[in-house]
C-alpha cells in the first residue's frame, strides 16, 4: 500500500478540528431556541450529516454511469467508497432526527413520508452492500453494483423533496417553510453561521473520510489479485 | 409547548444526541483502522506465499534435469 499522502494526513488532522469547532459552536455559541430547548442543538449536526450524504448517494450514481461507460473498476471501489460513507453519515442522520422527535413530536418515530423517504433510502443501501457480498465474480459485481446504485441514487433527490411535495410534520427550515409542520423554528443570524459551519464540517469530513475509504478499496483489490495469483 | 413560560430542558436529548454522532462516527473511523490492520496482514502472507510458490516452482525444475541424467548415465552403461 502506498504511503498515505501529506495532503490526506492534514485533511485527517483538519476534519478533527472543524469537528471539535463545529460541535463548540452548536453546543455552545448557537442560542438556545426557545420552544424546543437545547435539543434544537441536535439539527446542526442532523441537517450537516443529511446533505453530505444525500450528495453522496447522488454522486454515487454519477460514478455508476462512468463505470458503465468506461468498465473500469477504479470507478465501482470509488462508488464503494461513496455509498459507504453516506450510509454511516445517513445512519446518524436518522438517529438524530429520532432523538430530536422525542421531546418535540413526543414519539421517537412516526411513519412520516420524510421519516419513511429517509429509512427506504437506508435500507436500499444497505442491501446494496448485502447484495454485492453474494457475488463472486468481480465484474459481475461491479456492473450489478453501478445498476443498483444508479436506480437506487433516485432516492436521494425523492428523499430531499418529500417535505415539499407530500404533506409531512418535518419541519422545512432551508427554502421554504411548512404549515403543517411540528417543531419549524426561524434560524438567527448565530444559527445560520453555525448552521453553515456545520455543512461546511461534514463536507470535509465527508471528503477525508471518502479519500481513506478509496485507499482501503485500492488495499482491497490488490489482495483479492494476490489471492487468485496465489490459488491459481 | 405554546404557552409555556420557560425553555424546557431537553439537554438529555441533545447530549444522548451528540454521543451517539461522535460514537458512530468514532466506530467507523475504528473499522477503517482494523479493516485496513487485517488487509496488511494478509497482503503480507500472501506476498509470502506467492514467495514460496514461485522458490518451489524452481525447486522443482531442478531435479527433473538430475533424473534425465541418471537416466542417460544409465542407458549407457546397460549395454
Amino acid at each position: 500500500m502506498q504511503p498515505k499522502p501529506v495532503v490526506l494526513r492534514i485533511l485527517d488532522v483538519i476534519s478533527i478540528l472543524v469537528l471539535g469547532i463545529a460541535a463548540y459552536l452548536a453546543l455552545v455559541i448557537a442560542p438556545t431556541e426557545r420552544v424546543m430547548g437545547d435539543v434544537q442543538r441536535i439539527f446542526y449536526f442532523h441537517v450537516g450529516t443529511a446533505w453530505t450524504a444525500l450528495l453522496g448517494f447522488i454522486f454515487a450514481a454519477v460514478l455508476s454511469v462512468i463505470y458503465l461507460i468506461t468498465k473500469d473498476r477504479k470507478w465501482d471501489r470509488i462508488q464503494v467508497a461513496a455509498i459507504e460513507v453516506s450510509l454511516v453519515f445517513f445512519l446518524i442522520t436518522i438517529v438524530l432526527g429520532s432523538i430530536w422527535a422525542r421531546p418535540v413530536w413526543n414519539t421517537w418515530w412516526t411513519w412520516d413520508p420524510r421519516l419513511t423517504t429517509a429509512t427506504i433510502t437506508e435500507l436500499i443501501y444497505i442491501a446494496y452492500f448485502m447484495l454485492r457480498q453474494g457475488i463472486d465474480d468481480p465484474d459481475r459485481r461491479a456492473r450489478f453494483g453501478a445498476i443498483y446504485a444508479l436506480l437506487g441514487g433516485l432516492s436521494a433527490p425523492i428523499t430531499f423533496f418529500a417535505i415539499r411535495l407530500f404533506r409531512t410534520i418535518h419541519p422545512v427550515v432551508i427554502g421554504g417553510s411548512n404549515p403543517e409542520a411540528d417543531g419549524s423554528f426561524s434560524m438567527t443570524g448565530d444559527m445560520l453561521n453555525v448552521f453553515f459551519f456545520a455543512l461546511f464540517t461534514f463536507t470535509i469530513i465527508f471528503i477525508d473520510l471518502f479519500w481513506n475509504r478509496i485507499r482501503l478499496g485500492d488495499l482491497q483489490e490488490k489482495v483479492e489479485q494476490l489471492k487468485l495469483k496465489v490459488m491459481m | 409547548m405554546f404557552f409555556q413560560e420557560t425553555i424546557p430542558d431537553t439537554s438529555g436529548y441533545m447530549i444522548a444526541g451528540y454521543a451517539i454522532a461522535f460514537i458512530v462516527m468514532g466506530l467507523y473511523v475504528l473499522s477503517f483502522y482494523l479493516r485496513s490492520r487485517n488487509l496488511k496482514q494478509d497482503l503480507a502472507m500472501l506476498e509470502e506465499m506467492d514467495k514460496s510458490v514461485v522458490e518451489t516452482d524452481v525447486n522443482l525444475s531442478k531435479p527433473t534435469k538430475q533424473v534425465k541424467s541418471v537416466t542417460k548415465k544409465g542407458r549407457q552403461k546397460q549395454p
